[in-house]
């Protein structure tokens, strides 16, 4: 009995010690990002990697969200006889919820595993110490690039995938389905307004930084060997995406108290 | 904990110093009260077993890694508590080559003997290019490596690369981790003809972490045989060898001599034994 409940105290005793070098390994972060701008030479090739790199799976990801959600939701609005109603529907789901979540789930896997990898290769084969031992300072030089780089370009792709998906959508349930694509537009205009539209982006920028900074951060404290580097690659995705669903969930309910005191009435779909 | 000001005329002869240095990963105690004392030009060559943490003390001189316990001083200053930028400051005094060479993958040969001069120095890109052939050229790399990336290159030519690049600020002081090891002998020969020419050229400090006798009785002043915690009493010293290379063959101490002429003895059924002790308390 003792065992384990020394087990769980040096568990919980871990999970502070972790929680703490986090904040701190983010305000280093914060810091240097607001000390000196990085490099146009560092900072050029993860905006490329981060963001040219994924607009193709980002848009298609987008794309097909849209096109799913006229799918599924087209039967059980056809049998009230709300078809036209689809595109509110489906255009406030995609702004304010799943196209921001979902593209970062994408980006997370795709930018945040790599990143982790590429910082966990480093780390194992010294190259973040010869960086120190040369006088640059790694946080300035590996990580406020790639932070910043999420920071700006996953609410940019949100907003990317969000048009897709509204593309998307609209494509499929005018083309597809036969919806009247005038009562369409003319619901969705009527339901999703810019309020929700910034609400999907403003969650996006959390979801940026917290892939940025969970990414770097495990890539940083990479376990020696090929394995540590699989295993902060994993982790790195996970615990982003755990992150981007806590993130959401809180945020969500703060904004819809922002709306709902700014509009208290709401806006009805019927 | 020793935390006190060295004094001033020792610190200027001696150029690095540990004093009673103490490191634990985790729970896991690599070093033991270390106290060392490199002084200016000297070639100090540190050996060992593997995972004795001869690495380790490399470390702790730049500041890599900290001491748990003691103090880390470099030309009299505790490396420790300075700031970042003085911290940044010393630390283009030394010039570390790394292990593996630890050259950056993302960036071609050229850019990574580039990378501390342009961290470090105002010269335009054309001086730049200059320096880093006449670099490369003097570890007797041709220009055409310049554009290729680290992963095109052999193993002896990733080490002189690193090489290149660790000298390129004309440091003070050059540390040297296993500078030799994974190359084959006439490499290793050309390795170790290198660290004996760049002192030769310029009055430099140098440390050396090395397993290989032949690297050790060639270029070294003195040599320091380190020892691993595990293997030690609590109240034996982890240094058990201090002295010049041509005294290694006369220390007296087994363990020295059983290093220096590479013999296994009872190691492999000290390992065993462990090994099924282990075994036995699994079970």
């Amino acid at each position: 009995m003792s065992e384990w409940i020394a087990d769980l105290g040096e568990l919980v005793i871990d999970w502070v010690a972790t929680v703490g070098d986090v904040a701190e390994f983010f305000f280093r972060t914060l810091s240097w990002l607001a000390m000196r701008m990085p490099r146009r030479d560092t900072l050029l090739p993860n905006f490329y990697q981060i963001g040219v790199l994924s607009f193709p799976v980002v848009a298609l990801t987008g794309t097909f969200i849209g096109m799913v959600l006229a799918v599924q939701s087209h039967s059980q609005f056809r049998q009230l006889h709300l078809e036209t109603r689809l595109g509110a529907v489906i255009n406030m789901s995609l702004v304010r919820e799943l196209g921001p979540v979902l593209a970062a789930t994408m980006l997370a896997g795709r930018v945040g595993s790599a990143m982790a990898a590429e910082l966990g290769t480093m780390r194992v084969t010294e190259q973040i110490d010869a960086l120190s031992s040369m006088g640059a300072n790694p946080i300035q030089y590996l990580v406020v690039p790639r932070f910043l780089a999420c920071l700006v370009l996953i609410p940019t792709l949100t907003i990317m995938a969000d048009f897709m998906g509204v593309a998307g959508g609209f494509a499929y349930a005018v083309f597809g389905l036969g919806i009247d694509s005038n009562h369409y537009w003319q619901n969705s205009q009527d339901y999703v307004g810019a309020f929700d539209l910034f609400s999907g982006v403003f969650k996006s920028l959390f979801f940026g930084a917290a892939i940025g900074l969970i990414s770097c951060y495990r890539g940083f404290h990479c376990d020696p060997g090929a394995e540590g580097v699989g295993r902060a690659a994993t982790s790195a995705f996970v615990i982003s995406f755990v992150l981007i669903l806590v993130l959401d969930f809180f945020l969500g309910i703060a904004l819809d108290g922002i709306y709902l005191s700014i509009w208290p009435e709401g806006v009805r779909l019927l | 904990m020793v935390n006190q000001p060295v004094p001033a005329a020792r610190s200027q002869q001696q150029l690095i110093e540990l004093l009673d240095v103490s490191v634990t990963f985790g729970r896991n105690p690599v070093l033991r009260d270390i106290r060392l004392s490199v002084p200016r030009g000297q070639t100090l060559v540190i050996i060992g077993e593997s995972g004795c943490g001869k690495t380790v003390i490399l470390k702790t001189m730049i500041g890599l890694v900290r001491p748990t316990r003691g103090q880390v001083t470099f030309d009299g200053n505790d490396i420790n508590k300075l700031t970042e930028k003085e911290l940044t400051h010393e630390r283009i005094r030394f010039g570390y080559l790394f292990q593996g060479a630890a050259l950056f993958d993302s960036l071609t040969v050229g850019q990574n003997v580039a990378f501390p001069l342009r961290e470090h120095t105002d010269n335009d890109d054309h001086a730049i290019q200059d320096a880093v052939i006449s670099r490369l050229a003097a570890v007797g790399l041709p220009e055409s490596v310049i554009n290729k990336k680290p992963a095109e290159l052999s193993g002896g030519m990733r080490k002189r690369v690193g090489l290149a690049r660790a000298l390129a600020l004309s440091p003070e002081v050059v540390l040297y981790d296993e500078p030799t090891t994974g190359l084959d002998p006439i490499m290793s020969d050309v390795i170790n003809e290198l660290i004996l020419r760049t002192r030769s050229e310029h009055p430099v400090t140098s440390v050396v972490v090395t397993h290989d006798m032949h690297t050790a009785r060639k270029v070294a002043d003195r040599v320091i045989m380190v020892y691993p915690l595990s293997r030690l009493e609590p109240d034996e010293p982890q240094i058990i060898f201090d002295g010049k290379p041509e005294l290694l063959d006369r220390s007296g101490d087994p363990r020295v001599t059983q290093f220096v002429q590479g013999e296994a003895g009872e190691r492999l059924m000290e390992m065993r034994k462990m090994a099924d002790l282990r075994l036995a308390n699994q079970r």
